[in-house]
């Protein structure tokens, strides 16, 4: 399938690339392909903290608002500057060159919460019946 | 869930991969592609649009024009055979009960494309007021009929490949009956919604799937593609065409909403006149303008119009706008701040966001 395997998933159609203690964060391709043309997003600034499942940012579609959440807790330490130009880099390259934020975790147990590719792609199958 | 209702075209729909939602109780594609895809291709060539959950009422009679000079604000007096004409129709406070087209297809002979949403709400109207009017008599012919939109530069072209008429006799705004479009008989007018030159073309709802295919198929060449109510809506809010429930509604008259000049108070008496003529002489309580976002972010309806820190207004429909590639809105704010140029906020997401008055329609083809 087209989701890597080495991600983890977030009920929400969040992916998380673990990278050391960095998560790349970004939006599956289930979610772009819900969303349709997307021609904004809003990341948070640097800096900030977030918790598990909170809303870090949005992005939106010529149809649709659509809050993020934060796979993990932690502190966002980079954000997708491009995306502010080119927003349909999510559509084109979601679980790429359209990553979102990086995240610094506080808490590494908390991908424990998170699903597996496997997982994922059931929950997918579920969602979309 | 309540059983949607299904256009005589949902069949073609899935066939052409139509994502299908809910639109007013209506299964109808919301886009065949993308919706920005769509959107520049009826600018620059030519989209094929299902519309056929819109509403027809037939209304005839001696008394015909006279119920309908007084149901609606527009002057339908001077209105010739084969001619089509746009108005708002009032309820007793002045409000937009809904907005529709008016064809003339006889003597004594009317015919009213109402909006889909309001297709019951309109027809106990036209009734009610048609109590005055013992000689007209008044028939929803919706179910019995199927509407496609064809839009775009290239529509003529297409249309003409299978049309046995000649489609440039048909101007802006007027309408040929009986024309044979492919084997299939069709009323077609010049008219649409997407600020594109086009057709709309009314047929039985069997004829409908088949004419749908032949257009395409004809039209493949030409750049025809089917599209969905997504880039309908981005292309009528380029051409700030108003929508009902968004730009104007029942506690919204057309003055408010920029639609005065279909308003014709010197026509005689008509449902609305004196509340209209009373907010004319005390002035509106709000005005519809075009806003521009300056700071980054995307208007949507229902979002507040700020002036230093105070909700002032709303959005009635906000979004990027492709052909522009700008982030537009509609909006009613008090009319001391309608002048162009002058600097709001849209509240998004708790935030102000800084915002422009613009000039409306954003989008204008070129003339021909």
């Amino acid at each position: 399938m087209m989701y890597p395997k080495e991600f983890r998933y977030t009920k929400t159609h969040e992916w998380a690339k673990v990278e050391g203690d960095l998560v790349r964060v970004g939006i599956t391709n289930y979610a772009q392909e819900h969303l349709g043309d997307i021609v904004f997003v809003e990341l948070p600034e640097v800096g900030r903290e977030v918790k598990q499942g909170e809303a870090f940012g949005v992005v939106e579609s010529v149809k649709a608002v659509s809050d993020c959440y934060a796979p993990v807790s932690g502190e966002v330490v980079e954000i997708n500057e491009a995306l502010a130009d080119k927003p349909e880099t999510l559509n084109q390259d979601p679980h790429g060159e359209g990553w979102m934020v990086v995240i610094r975790m506080s808490d590494p147990a908390e991908l424990n919460n998170l699903m597996d590719v496997a997982a994922y792609e059931k929950h997918c199958e579920e969602e979309a019946h | 869930m309540e059983e949607l209702k299904k256009t005589p075209l949902y069949g073609n729909h899935l066939k052409y991969g139509g994502r299908i939602i809910d639109f007013a109780g209506w299964a109808l594609p919301v886009q065949f592609r993308s919706i920005i895809e769509e959107h520049h291709q009826v600018r620059r060539a030519a989209g094929l649009f299902d519309v056929s959950d819109m509403g027809e009422l037939d209304i005839r009679g001696p008394q015909a024009l006279d119920l309908i000079q007084y149901a609606l604000t527009n002057d339908m007096s001077t209105l010739a055979v084969n001619q089509v004409r746009y108005s708002p129709m009032c309820n007793h406070r002045g409000g937009v009960v809904d907005d529709l087209l008016v064809y003339r297809l006889g003597e004594d002979h009317y015919f009213l494309v109402i909006n889909a949403a309001n297709i019951e709400k309109d027809y106990n109207w036209i009734r009610d007021l048609a109590g005055r009017f013992p000689g007209a008599k008044v028939e929803n012919v919706s179910d019995r009929v199927a509407e496609l939109a064809l839009q775009g530069p290239n529509s003529e072209a297409i249309l003409g490949k299978l049309a046995k008429t000649d489609l440039s006799a048909i101007r802006y705004y007027w309408c040929q009956q009986s024309v044979d479009v492919g084997g299939v008989r069709c009323m077609v007018s010049r008219t649409g919604y997407t600020g594109e030159d086009g057709f709309e073309i009314f047929c039985s709802p069997e004829d409908a799937p088949g004419l749908w295919d032949t257009l395409l198929e004809v039209g493949d060449e030409l750049g025809l593609w089917p599209c969905g109510l997504g880039c309908r809506d981005t292309l009528r809010f380029e051409a700030a065409m108003p929508l009902y429930g968004q730009e104007m509604d029942d506690d919204t008259t057309p003055l408010e909403a920029g639609l005065g000049k279909y308003v014709k108070f010197d026509k005689g008496d008509f449902v609305g006149r004196e509340p209209l003529l009373e907010e004319k002489r005390t002035g509106l309580r709000k005005k519809l303008v075009g806003l521009e976002m300056v700071g980054r972010g995307i208007a949507r309806t229902g979002y507040p119009v700020l002036k230093d820190g105070e909700k002032v207004g709303y959005v009635t429909t906000g979004s990027y706008a492709p052909t522009l590639d700008r982030n537009l809105a509609l909006a009613f704010v008090p009319p001391g701040l309608s002048e162009v140029d002058t600097a709001v906020q849209v509240e998004i997401r708790g935030r102000g966001v800084d915002a422009r008055v613009v000039k409306t329609p954003f989008y204008r083809r070129r003339e021909q």
